[in-house]
């Protein structure tokens, strides 16, 4: 299979596992300290707070998509590359999306531990 | 931020990093399985390595989501990050895997940006519809964070 197609599969990655981390955070955002709500209302309500919120939902399905798209790319092209790529730029493209999406304050130390973790995770996939 | 916060972040890097290396120990036992072979893959999940890995990682998730309820997802991601390092050396003790000087330079990085965020502030942003006082505890920890 071609580059293009490989690099596409990681973009197509990315993009889901994205996706899927900023819908989830931004879903246990809106629920709130789950330590707080299991002490006040129990450990089902905690459990079905989080089961039926549609962003969470939704955020699982862009998991699912993520996970899928990476068995496909995997049958196309060697685990050493497209593991490394895509968990370093889902750091990133997840530091970006936070930022923009979020409006997390990403600090120059959020900033240089991104690059850190990204580049180290990189070097310990290959 | 409270003991029991480190403990929680501490706890997400050890189950992913222990629930991965179990699936990898697991699938050691069934060799390479394709789209062609999913019988193969259906016997896997009654392999006690592959089921203890599950339930592993289901333990990941709930305290990944825990986390996540109270710190910003840029303070999470890096700050778990250590689970890499933990898998690394779990991979080397456990399956004897071979570790790379490459390896132990992606091990120092990876250290090196946990450490960067994990004294910075867990959250910063403000809630409108938070109900605890863990409101005030953030922007005091948000405001101590920003040099």
């Amino acid at each position: 299979m071609s580059a293009l197609a490989t690099w596409g599969g990681v973009t197509a990655i990315v993009l889901s596992a994205t996706a899927g981390d900023i819908l989830q955070a931004s879903a246990m955002r809106e629920i709130g300290d789950l330590g707080v709500l299991r002490r006040s209302q129990g450990l089902a309500a905690v459990v079905r707070r989080v089961a039926t919120n549609p962003r969470f939902l939704l955020g699982m399905i862009f998991m699912t998509c993520g996970f899928f798209s990476l068995l496909i790319t995997l049958s196309w092209a060697d685990v050493s590359v497209v593991g490394p790529a895509s968990a370093s730029l889902t750091f990133v493209a997840n530091a970006i999306a936070a930022h923009l999406l979020l409006h997390e304050h990403v600090s120059r130390r959020r900033w240089a531990a991104v690059v850190f973790v990204a580049a180290g995770v990189a070097l310990l996939a290959m | 931020m409270s003991f029991r916060k480190y403990l929680v972040l501490g706890a997400v890097a050890v189950f992913a990093a222990s629930g991965d290396v179990c699936l990898a120990r697991g699938m050691r036992d069934f060799g390479a399985v394709s789209l062609a072979n999913i019988s193969g893959l259906l016997a896997a999940l009654l392999n006690p390595w592959i089921i203890l890995g599950i339930l592993l990682l289901i333990c990941f998730f709930a305290t990944y989501l825990t986390a996540l309820s109270w710190a910003d997802l840029t303070y999470v991601l890096p700050a778990t990050a250590i689970s890499y390092v933990l898998m690394a050396l779990l991979a080397q003790q456990v399956l004897h895997e071979h570790v790379s000087t490459r390896r132990w330079i992606g091990i120092a990085l990876v250290t090196l940006g946990v450490g960067f965020v994990a004294g910075g502030p867990e959250r910063t942003t403000r809630e409108k519809h938070l109900k605890s006082g863990t409101e005030e505890r953030s922007f005091a920890g948000a405001a101590g964070g920003r040099q």
